[in-house]
């Protein structure tokens, strides 16, 4: 039960086009759509839920309440705060360069939706299964930072310069081990499917047999998400907002929720890599499988969420040179060691 | 390839100059090749707005100066008009300023830690300090009415007796402050970010702390053995056992790990003067228009920044002739500027943050 609702939906759908008369091209483009439409109200719900949890545990952690008057527990708090950035003057200060200055905030959504068109919310659950969803995903993640840049570039400050440069250096950089943990995984599975990376650890999860990697990718996908201990973008001690310092409103808004978009795709993404993806653990399949998704995903969120309200940030020279001294070489040998192991064990048959 | 420095105008609003500072950084990309530091934008002009004011009638105005620690600053003013009339303060008065004055010396290190850490971005050290600090104010608030301008100290005397409930509640804060300085020393000071980023930076050498006349834990992080209560003790902190924390690096972290020890200390000698206090009047014998004798007086304290001292000047009217506060946040300063040469944009803030200012002070 439970199990097969999100795909019934869908098939459903096709069923009852397809008896109507619709032809094969209309019924799968408007089925995209649906999808596609899906995803966004999916996130958008994700977004609500995020910002509300974020709070709370920020509040738990800091021995405070955090939200809880607007509505039950303050759940409704995330809907007053949208309505709030809604209601907000968007202002434009004289100087900025206006037509990328408001194309930023429209376009910094982009990235993360085409991302979630490939990711596999559960069994047969990706929007389109690409097969090579995993290099498309990190092709179109390095995409915001351009963003990012093109935002602080256009604000005319220089507080968001700073910012900006951080974070084209930041994300840069840090693409790099973010990439290379995921090697290891590729090379054991031989695939860039998304579907079947998460099939192939049907025996053992990956964050076992690849801990180093994941480890690497969870740090490296922290920076670049721009999360405390890398919250250097944002930085609000030393360069109040980075490249959002001008922005106002809904612009504003725009960025945050945009960064928890990233947040539940690089959560999304290590739940797919390492941690079995929608397969159930125990073999407790009674919980339908992309309610296993969401599980792991929320735990790895919580992790984020975890680490960002008890560290410190790191500084701009120091971020550096943990990324280019420890993570990329470390990286690198886990390549290394995989395919060693791969080879050995391949010599003396106990992996084929 | 050609590059350039650029100015950048960090201040007066800005999240972490600690209210109204501003800092005329020349960067070279993100390191400091200049700084000027630019204070000024909170002068009230407390100094000249005393000399139309009488004597007891300043006392508030000193509460304004450093707010974290107001009881201090009433204590200095009034140290020194006690000084300039020859005022023998009774013994419980005397007891009462040490606890209360080290009450404040905590609130206000609690503030100096958490704002530290928050500035280096672990946000959660500072709401941390914040609700520790709720204890420390509501002592303060039991004994003077008020939480954060006492106005507690009278010339001759303070306000009011300690209220009774005030010695089971402090003695009960005192058993929980260890626990809460473990607290801050697992959150922040063992965090290995928080050492990168303060460890080995913003160096102050002793003979610079010196020569720039630098004072409290500002000074003492860089191992120069000076605090008034030991090296000249006023009031009676001759009669108390305790040690002054010292650095060994002169870096921010020193700076920083010595206000944690010093709560403890200060706890030290918060229980020793509950345990030797005496019954006595609260007040001195003084005169209902407090008219000073014409000449000069010059009194200091340890406050929780530095050596602050108060000198009054008297022409014999009911109103002081003139009033100069020497501020410990204000000279601290001094040595930012050459001091953040050659360091990142985020060590400017962790170094400012060290050196633990506050603008109501550093402005007057």
């Amino acid at each position: 039960m439970g199990e097969n609702i999100f795909v019934g939906i869908a098939t459903w759908l096709r069923d009852v086009m397809s008896s109507a008369g619709v032809p094969d091209l209309w019924n799968d483009t408007i089925l995209m759509l649906v999808k596609l439409v899906t995803v966004l109200v999916f996130v958008m719900l994700n977004f609500m839920v995020l910002n509300y949890m974020e709070r709370r545990i920020a509040g738990f952690i800091q021995s405070r309440r955090g939200p809880n008057r607007v509505g039950p527990h303050g759940l409704l708090q995330p809907l007053a705060d949208i309505g709030k950035m809604l209601g907000k003057e968007l202002y434009i200060p004289k100087s900025v360069d206006k037509i990328v200055f408001l194309l930023m905030p429209t376009l910094i959504f982009v990235p993360p939706f085409l991302i979630f068109a490939v990711l596999p919310l559960g069994k047969n659950m990706a929007a389109i299964d690409m097969n090579i969803g995993v290099f498309y995903m990190f092709a179109i993640a390095s995409l915001s930072t351009i963003i990012l840049w093109g935002a602080g570039w256009s604000s005319n400050n220089k507080y968001s310069l700073i910012g900006s440069m951080r974070a084209v250096a930041q994300m840069v950089s840090y693409e790099l081990p973010l990439i290379l943990s995921l090697l290891g995984v590729i090379m054991i599975t031989g695939t860039l499917n998304m579907s079947s990376i998460v099939e192939a650890q049907n025996n053992i999860w990956f964050v076992f047999t690849q801990p180093i990697a994941f480890l690497i990718y969870f740090i490296a996908g922290i920076a670049e998400t721009n999360r405390t201990p890398f919250c250097l973008v944002e930085g609000e001690s030393e360069i109040i907002a980075g490249p959002y310092t001008e922005y106002s409103g809904m612009t504003y808004a725009m960025f945050p929720l945009a960064e928890f978009v990233s947040m539940i795709i690089i959560s999304a993404m290590s739940t797919i890599v390492f941690l079995g993806g929608w397969l159930a653990p125990f073999g407790w399949t009674f919980i339908p499988s992309w309610l296993w998704f969401f599980l792991k995903m929320y735990v790895m969120i919580f992790i984020f969420m975890w680490v960002r309200w008890t560290y410190p940030r790191i500084r701009v020279d120091q971020l550096m040179g943990f990324n280019w001294k420890v993570l990329v070489p470390l990286a690198l040998a886990n390549i290394f060691i995989t395919g060693v192991g791969m080879y050995v064990f391949r010599a003396i048959g106990w992996w084929s | 390839m050609k590059t350039e420095t650029y100015t950048l105008n960090l201040g007066p609003q800005h999240p972490s100059t600690h209210g109204v500072f501003r800092i005329i950084l020349e960067l070279d990309g993100e390191t400091v090749v200049k700084a000027t530091p630019v204070p000024g934008y909170l002068h009230r002009g407390i100094e000249k707005l005393a000399e139309a004011r009488t004597y007891t009638q300043v006392i508030p105005y000193t509460d304004r100066m450093d707010y974290m620690a107001a009881m201090l600053m009433n204590w200095g003013y009034v140290a020194a008009v006690e000084k300039l009339m020859g005022i023998e303060v009774p013994e419980r008065v005397e007891y009462i300023r040490v606890i209360v004055g080290e009450l404040s010396r905590i609130a206000s290190h609690q503030i100096a830690i958490g704002a530290m850490g928050g500035d280096i971005g672990a946000l959660t050290a500072f709401t941390y300090t914040f609700r520790d600090r709720e204890y420390v104010i509501d002592l303060l608030e039991m004994v003077s009415g008020s939480r954060m301008t006492f106005s507690y100290f009278r010339i001759g005397g303070v306000a009011a007796d300690l209220p009774d409930e005030f010695f089971p509640a402090t003695r009960k804060l005192l058993n929980e402050i260890p626990a809460m300085c473990d607290e801050y020393d697992d959150l922040v000071t063992g965090n290995e970010i928080f050492q990168a980023r303060t460890k080995q930076v913003g160096i102050i050498t002793p003979e610079m702390g010196i020569n720039y006349s630098l004072s409290g834990p500002t000074l003492r992080g860089s191992g120069v053995n000076y605090d008034l209560r030991k090296a000249r003790p006023y009031s009676i902190y001759d009669r108390f056992d305790f040690e002054v924390p010292l650095g060994t690096n002169g870096d921010c972290f020193d700076r920083f790990r010595i206000r944690i020890d010093e709560i403890r200390q200060s706890k030290r000698i918060i229980e020793q003067a509950l345990d030797q206090i005496p019954e006595g009047p609260i007040m001195a014998k003084v005169p209902k228009v407090i008219k000073p004798p014409a000449g000069d007086a010059y009194a200091e304290i340890e406050s929780s920044k530095g050596v602050y001292g108060a000198y009054v000047v008297s022409d014999g009217s009911p109103k002081p002739y003139r009033v100069h506060f020497r501020r410990p946040s204000f000279i601290n300063l001094g040595y930012l500027g050459e001091l953040c040469e050659g360091w990142k944009l985020a060590d400017v803030i962790a170094i400012l943050a060290s050196i633990d200012i506050v603008l109501g002070e550093v402005d007057c």
